[in-house]
């Protein structure tokens, strides 16, 4: 058991930083409410450091309060992929020919009405991205990037129509959860079809957590700072894991 | 502004003669063709409104009557069979809409006396440029009225919450906080809907839809606004996307004052037919020249897509072409906000100063173009302590190069829709830098040989080879090829290529020749 709290300039001080907006005027009112809606949500002291008006309906709040509240760090579990134990490009190259013996075939696309195409780009063009080659660089790799606004049933048509190994979905808007719809979307459209199986199903996106991405039926999601070599590590290896499954 | 990178002027008079050639033979094909969106914003201009129960827009309703009676006489133009009704049916406007609404097929009445449609047309046509005129009236005096009152460059905020009422209360708060410009983010994919949504919305992703009754709410909030704070605020929406026009023809009724526009953003960034596109981009922009709009064109979604350095002539050259759709248009260099951006990797030895290099450039390039700047967003990150350095590196280049609109980054870019909070750190930083540095561009000079004039010398060489390359191919094929923001696009592909409507030797848009007359451009008949 290891616990910690947050580190101001001293070990367990506690200290956090908040800023925030009450739909309140400005002025010592405003601050007194600032103050004690902070100690409302646990913290021990608070100083409102600075507030200023937004309207004259709103007002802003920097405020630092102190925390007792401590976790045991050692409980903690990760909500990442694993990328610590991915191959790089030749790595995944060779494990390709190794234990697969032929080209896979990886499909992707930005789904649904999201037009983010840098994402999916970083994973599949060429190019790569913070110099991480993208998949289609991969010699033992054969990627289609479908680009972005792609409907569901035309990416599965697509993927059939490649017999693709692996498709790759990206969701970068989130708002009112569109991108929760979409992804499950595409897991009800190809279990409809039976088809669910025949694919590694990967999701990604800056708001993407592989918690999430495996709640909504995929085998895996990737988030922020994941790079091809991420996503060609773990679907050649879940290829192989289905083999011999 | 005095010129600081001594350009040579004949450089630059050859890349704008480039895209001139470039534009010549999309203007030939332009000239020919209509659209469905073209054809509905001709009927919204004459006073066609309202949706059906389905929520069907009485546009939509007449064009696709027209077109389901027979596909040819869409050819001719929507507007001979829609007043034809009117006449026929002998009341309103409103009521010929409302009986649409209800189901009337404007087709069913046999086409009458062409001489009284053709004077019932003239009479909407006289009632729409005295609406746009009276509108424009407004402006210009309320912006005379309250003179020096904005700030210099115009500081522009977005608000995008998907609930118009929600809206008001932010841009209320911005406007209040300073911001001169209010931009209402439009829904996510409200850009591939061939229709604009009636009435007033309160459900939207990322944004909020631009719908005639949204404009308005909005409109009558920043005014009030306005009063209160003796300055003139903007409202910029967006004539993009599958109903450029009809979005223009919107905006110019209800008196907005900007109108995001550009000649290429549908088809490379939206995968919008190419055809289509240039054909809705240019009714669109004689709408926009005659309500005095201020057009904001989409260059920094090149240096979003693709890497800012390196890319950096792309701007340029979709800058000097967006220019000439313009003027092709009818728009004045002054009601021309050619667009640029901030957004080169921040790890980059020496970046402030390509930016600096390239903003200045841009402004000597275009001394009368409002130019519209935007911040740093693609390296925005979670950190957004760095955002807010980052933005203000952004602010210092902006004023020091003297632009003319100036989108405020936010400091929380990369994780969600801009928090009130978020604006005001924004506006407040902006004016922080501006007022601390307001002398700097007069007092400033660059070395011969130093960094910024070479990077700037660099951008356009390039831009004048990458023009060259694309007058040789054609635009059409440049574009097919990939040679813009590194898509390709098929001529025939896309979305709304079905929507293209080829002139037929009697294609009648009395709205078009009043807006040809008034700007003084040629178009299909205009011309000769
Ligand atoms: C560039 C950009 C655009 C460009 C996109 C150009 C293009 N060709 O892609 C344009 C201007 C078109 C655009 C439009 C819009 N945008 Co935008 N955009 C951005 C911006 C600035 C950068 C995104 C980016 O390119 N990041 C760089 C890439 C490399 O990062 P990434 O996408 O996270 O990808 C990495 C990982 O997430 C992961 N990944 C991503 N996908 C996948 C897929 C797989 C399979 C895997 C394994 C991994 C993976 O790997 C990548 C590399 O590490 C962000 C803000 C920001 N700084 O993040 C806003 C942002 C994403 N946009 C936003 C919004 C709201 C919009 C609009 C809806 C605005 C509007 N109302 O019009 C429209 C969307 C229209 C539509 N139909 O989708 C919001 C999203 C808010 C939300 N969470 O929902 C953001 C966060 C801005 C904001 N604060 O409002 N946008």
């Amino acid at each position: 058991m290891r616990v910690v709290r947050p580190y101001g300039d001293t070990l367990d001080d506690g200290k956090v930083q908040l800023s925030f907006t009450l739909p309140v005027p400005d002025g010592a009112k405003g601050r007194e409410a600032a103050r004690k809606l902070v100690l409302s949500w646990g913290f021990k002291d608070c100083e409102v450091a600075h507030s200023h008006p937004l309207s004259a309906d709103f007002s802003f709040y920097v405020a630092y309060g102190k925390t007792e509240v401590p976790i045991d760090y050692d409980s903690v579990v990760a909500d990442e992929a694993e990328s610590d134990g991915s191959m790089d490009m030749d790595g995944v190259n060779d494990f390709i020919r190794e234990h697969i013996g032929r080209k896979v075939v990886i499909v992707g696309a930005c789904t649904g009405f999201d037009a983010h195409t840098v994402g999916i780009d970083a994973i599949m063009n060429m190019k790569g991205y913070n110099h991480h080659f993208g998949l289609e660089r991969y010699p033992m790799v054969e990627a289609y990037n479908l680009g972005a606004q792609v409907p569901n049933e035309k990416l599965i048509e697509f993927a059939g129509k490649v017999k693709a190994d692996a498709i790759l979905v990206s969701q970068v808007v989130t708002q009112k959860d569109v991108h929760l719809k979409n992804l499950a979307e595409l897991v009800e459209l190809l279990e409809a079809r039976g088809e669910r199986r025949n694919y590694v199903l990967v999701a990604g996106g800056p708001r993407i957590g592989n918690k999430l991405a495996v709640e909504l039926g995929y085998d895996v999601g990737f988030g922020k700072g994941s790079y091809a070599d991420h996503v060609a590590s773990f679907v050649v290896r879940k290829m192989v894991e289905r083999q011999r499954s | 502004m005095q010129n600081k990178l001594h350009l040579s002027t004949e450089r630059v008079a050859y890349a704008r003669r480039l895209a001139e050639k470039i534009a010549a033979p999309v203007a030939r094909f332009i000239d020919g063709h209509s659209s469905v969106t073209v054809e509905r914003a001709t009927l919204r201009l004459a006073g066609a409104d309202g949706a059906n129960s389905d929520g069907v827009p009485v546009p939509n309703l007449v064009v696709d009557q027209v077109r389901a009676a027979d596909p040819s006489y869409l050819e001719d133009g929507v507007l001979l069979r829609y007043v034809n009704a009117l006449v026929k049916s002998g009341g309103t406007v409103a009521e010929l809409n409302a009986k649409i609404a209800a189901g009337l097929d404007v087709t069913s009445f046999p086409l009458g006396d062409r001489a009284i449609v053709e004077r019932k047309a003239a009479e909407l046509v006289d009632r729409a440029a005295e609406r746009i005129r009276d509108k424009r009236a407004r402006r210009e005096a309320m912006r005379s009225e309250w003179e020096g009152a904005n700030n210099d460059p115009l500081l522009y905020l977005i608000v995008a919450t998907g609930n118009i009422y929600e809206d008001v209360k932010q841009a209320t708060a911005a406007a209040e906080q300073g911001a001169d410009v209010i931009a209402v983010i439009r829904t996510t994919a409200q850009s591939l809907l061939d229709y604009v949504p009636y009435g007033a919305t309160t459900e939207g992703f990322g944004g909020t839809y631009a719908t005639q009754e949204n404009f308005r709410i909005m409109r009558a909030a920043l005014d009030e606004v306005a009063e209160r704070q003796k300055r003139y605020i903007l409202l910029t929406n967006y004539a993009s996307g599958l109903c450029m026009p009809e979005i223009a023809a919107m905006g110019a009724l209800e008196r907005l004052d900007m109108m995001l526009n550009d000649s290429m953003y549908g088809i490379l960034f939206r995968d919008i037919n190419m055809y289509r596109t240039f054909v809705d981009q240019k009714f669109s922009r004689m709408i926009n020249a005659s309500a005095g709009i201020i057009i904001n064109t989409g260059e920094d979604n090149y240096l979003t897509t693709s890497d800012a350095w390196e890319k950096a002539y792309t701007v340029l050259a979709s800058q000097l072409l967006n220019e000439r759709f313009g003027f092709q248009a009818g728009l004045p260099a002054r009601l021309l906000g050619l667009g640029h951006a901030y957004e080169m990797d921040p790890s980059i030895k020496n970046g402030f100063l390509f930016e600096l290099a390239q903003a200045q450039m841009a402004r000597e390039i275009f001394p009368e173009h409002p130019l519209k700047y935007m911040p740093p967003t693609k390296f925005m990150s979670g950190d957004i302590f760095k955002g807010l350095a980052m933005n203000t590196m952004f602010n210092f280049v902006s004023k020091a190069t003297g632009q003319g609109i100036h989108l405020l980054g936010m400091l929380t870019e990369a994780i969600h829709t801009p928090f009130m909070m978020d604006r005001f750190l924004a506006v407040d930083n902006a004016k922080y830098v501006m007022n601390n540095m307001a002398g700097f561009a007069d007092d400033i000079e660059f070395k011969e040989g130093g960094i910024v004039m070479t990077r700037a010398r660099e951008v356009l060489d390039r831009t004048i080879e990458f023009l060259e390359e694309v007058g040789e191919l054609g635009l059409f094929d440049a574009i097919e090829r990939g040679l813009f923001a590194e898509v390709k696009r098929p001529k025939d592909g896309g979305k709304g290529f079905e929507g293209l409507i080829k002139k037929g030797p009697a294609y009648w848009n009395p709205f078009e020749e009043r807006l040809e007359r008034e700007l003084g451009i040629s178009g299909a008949k205009g011309g000769n």
